[in-house]
């Protein structure tokens, strides 16, 4: 687990002209899982093209077990992916398809046979060897796919968003798959997906990358608790992101209140952005509240109730189990580790203001009903 | 059932002139020439157009087999350039056949004859000319031109449709730029390459006109005598017995090449 496998250095990508990465500087280590996780056109694809050898970084270096690869082609790299589409030979059975790589490596077909049966069991695949892959489901052939690419022993498998093309239930069902295999196989999984919920609950290290360039490195639990700016801070889960002043060491300011925190080493009076997960926000009376609001909207959500409260124009979310009802006041009070405080970016400002979520809500809720009279209408309008 | 009645028209056209006529061949090629009763005896007389049912047969494989091989590096460099130049080369391959087919063959025969341009430009380098025409090569390289653009239409079709995911996936299993080739891009080109030489092979394998002026007294072909037994023999019935075992002959040639596409979906154009 510690010892590191491969190492991207400074590298750039760039298409006519427009930088795609911007010198990504990652170490992989060896038999991690890893998840590069970013909205699209963030660079995931394009750091795991490089990985694979479809694509030469326009600069800087990508090293393999310390050795410079840059220049090796895909075919002559311990590395196998599994594509986005599966990207099967319809030409070829379950069998044949699984047995491709051993083929163009010259194995013995005795090996061959043996190593294909044993890899069909690893993917739950036993007695589908000779099935033809365009009759099979889509969860099924992308076990071909992840069988296909394992079957060689790869150091590295990388993955390009495998799970996007199933449905809710299968997707989970092969994320727990996933990660079984990466134990029993006991290779480095290179993972990406735009999907926050799949990276952590699937990795050991999550990589946050947007615009080309990696914003956090760290663990699933790293990079929740502890995002490094307002993008990762709202990109990951749900966040109220507010502007505040950090007054001194564990305490802050924000909405006129000071608040105690768990967080220093920031300057005196050091403008910040301040988190608080909805799920952190406990619902009060308002006379024991720490800041008092206006509940305009709820949403049942199952497991809680999604609540939006306007604080002087700054909606927030909170995820509760009470049920209060819209236009209460509302009190609500907020542990000191419920806070977490990050440094300005280019990104404050930007996220983490509900306001949108609400109108959204609310329009929704127009198009099922139409109130008779303006006070049946949902409030919001005091904003 | 509107979709269908739409088909109507069609339908009525084919049968007058598709089914009809060649229930007319049929009848032809049992039917005596002269009294117009049931008769083998044209069907009996097949044995002696043996050697040219074989000829056209030798001279059409050749055709396809170098029309793949000139055909298919072409049909893959175009459908790997960018889409304009695609279009471009597109418009290359097609553009011949804009022109009249017994204009392109005339235009060869004036290349090509003994006092043709390449045989004056020889001359004129003070060397004997070359015997560039009135020999199978010729005729061959009438029906290779001609037919061309029906092999690299196919193969370009199915080439460009080919999924790029399936090349990296092979490059990243492993494989060679070679065996790429040989183990991805190849087999799943079959498809254009049965529909190529199909189309390039039966219309080869009845042409007339071709032999006519580039090919010598040697290698008249089937077409030539069918269309000779309608225009100077004035043998109808033998003609209709030409076609018909002739046309038995390609439907056989082309569902034994069918057999190797695997009963996967041909490729058109």
């Amino acid at each position: 687990m510690s010892k590191e496998l491969i190492r991207l250095v400074d590298c750039t990508m760039a298409f006519d002209g427009e930088t795609v990465l911007d010198s990504i500087n990652l170490n992989i280590k060896d038999k991690e899982f890893l998840t590069l996780l970013g909205p699209s056109g963030c660079g995931k694809t394009t750091t795991l093209r490089i990985i694979g050898g479809f694509l030469k970084p326009s600069s800087g270096d990508v090293l393999f077990d310390g050795v410079r690869i840059n220049d090796i082609p895909p075919y002559k790299r311990q590395v196998n992916t599994v594509f986005q589409k599966y990207a099967l030979f319809p030409h070829l059975d379950v069998y044949d398809n699984v047995a491709f790589g051993l083929r163009a490596q010259k194995v013995p077909e005795k090996e061959i046979e043996a190593r294909v049966t044993e890899m069909l069991s690893v993917v739950s695949l036993k007695g589908f060897d000779r099935r033809q892959v365009t009759s099979l489901s889509g969860g099924q052939q992308q076990r071909v796919a992840i069988a296909r690419a394992l079957v060689n022993r790869p150091k590295v498998l990388l993955l390009d968003e495998p799970l996007g093309a199933l449905d809710l239930r299968l997707r989970k069902d092969m994320q727990q798959e996933l990660k079984r295999i990466q134990k029993q196989m006991e290779i480095t999984f290179i993972y990406v997906t735009h999907d926050q919920e799949e990276a952590l609950a699937m990795s050991d290290t999550v990589v946050v990358m947007n615009e080309g360039l990696i914003q956090q490195i760290g663990t699933p639990e790293d990079i929740y608790n502890e995002p490094t700016n307002a993008f990762v801070a709202d990109f990951i889960g749900e966040s109220n992101i507010l502007d505040g002043i950090m007054r001194e060491d564990y305490v802050v300011e924000t909405f006129g209140r000071r608040f105690r925190c768990l967080d220093k080493g920031f300057a005196k009076d050091e403008p910040v952005d301040v988190v608080v997960r909805p799920e952190d926000i406990d619902i009060v009376p308002v006379n024991e509240g720490m800041l008092t609001g206006t509940v305009t909207s709820i949403t049942f959500k199952g497991m809680q109730y999604d609540v939006i409260v306007d604080f002087k124009g700054f909606k927030w979310l909170i995820q509760t189990t009470d049920s209060p009802v819209v236009g209460d006041r509302i009190g609500i009070k907020i542990d000191p580790d419920g806070f977490h405080i990050m440094p300005r970016s280019k990104y404050s400002g930007l996220y983490g203001d509900y306001s949108s979520f609400s109108e959204e809500y609310e329009e929704l809720s127009d198009a099922e009903y139409i109130p008779e009279d303006e006070e049946g209408a949902l409030p919001g309008g005091d904003v | 059932m509107k979709s269908r009645s739409l088909a109507t028209p069609y339908l009525i056209w084919m049968l007058i002139f598709t089914v009809v006529p060649l229930g007319i061949v049929v009848w032809f090629a049992f039917t005596d020439s002269v009294t117009g009763a049931f008769t083998l005896g044209n069907l009996a007389r097949m044995g002696t157009y043996l050697p040219i049912f074989v000829k056209s047969l030798w001279l059409a494989v050749i055709s396809s087999v170098i029309c793949l091989a000139v055909g298919y590096p072409v049909a893959y460099y175009i459908a790997g350039t960018s889409p304009s130049r695609q279009r471009f080369f597109y418009m290359l391959v097609m553009l011949p056949m804009c022109m009249s087919f017994l204009l392109r063959t005339l235009a060869w025969v004036s290349l090509l004859e003994d006092t043709g341009i390449i045989n004056n430009f020889i001359r004129s380098l003070g060397l004997q000319p070359l015997p560039l025409i009135r020999n199978d090569g010729a005729v061959v390289l009438g029906m290779v031109y001609n037919y061309l653009p029906y092999m690299i239409m196919p193969l370009y079709t199915v080439l460009i449709k080919m999924d790029d995911k399936l090349i990296e996936a092979a490059e990243d299993l492993g494989c060679t730029p070679t065996q790429v080739f040989a183990r991805v891009t190849l087999p799943l080109s079959v498809p254009g390459i049965i529909s190529g030489l199909t189309m390039v092979f039966v219309p080869a394998v009845s042409t007339f006109y071709i032999s006519q002026k580039m090919g010598s007294s040697g290698t008249t072909l089937i077409g030539d005598v069918i269309e000779s037994q309608f225009k100077a023999a004035y043998n109808p019935n033998l003609g209709a017995a030409l076609s018909l075992v002739l046309m038995a002959m390609v439907l056989l040639c082309v569902a034994v090449m069918n057999r190797f596409s695997d009963g996967e979906e041909v490729a058109t154009i």
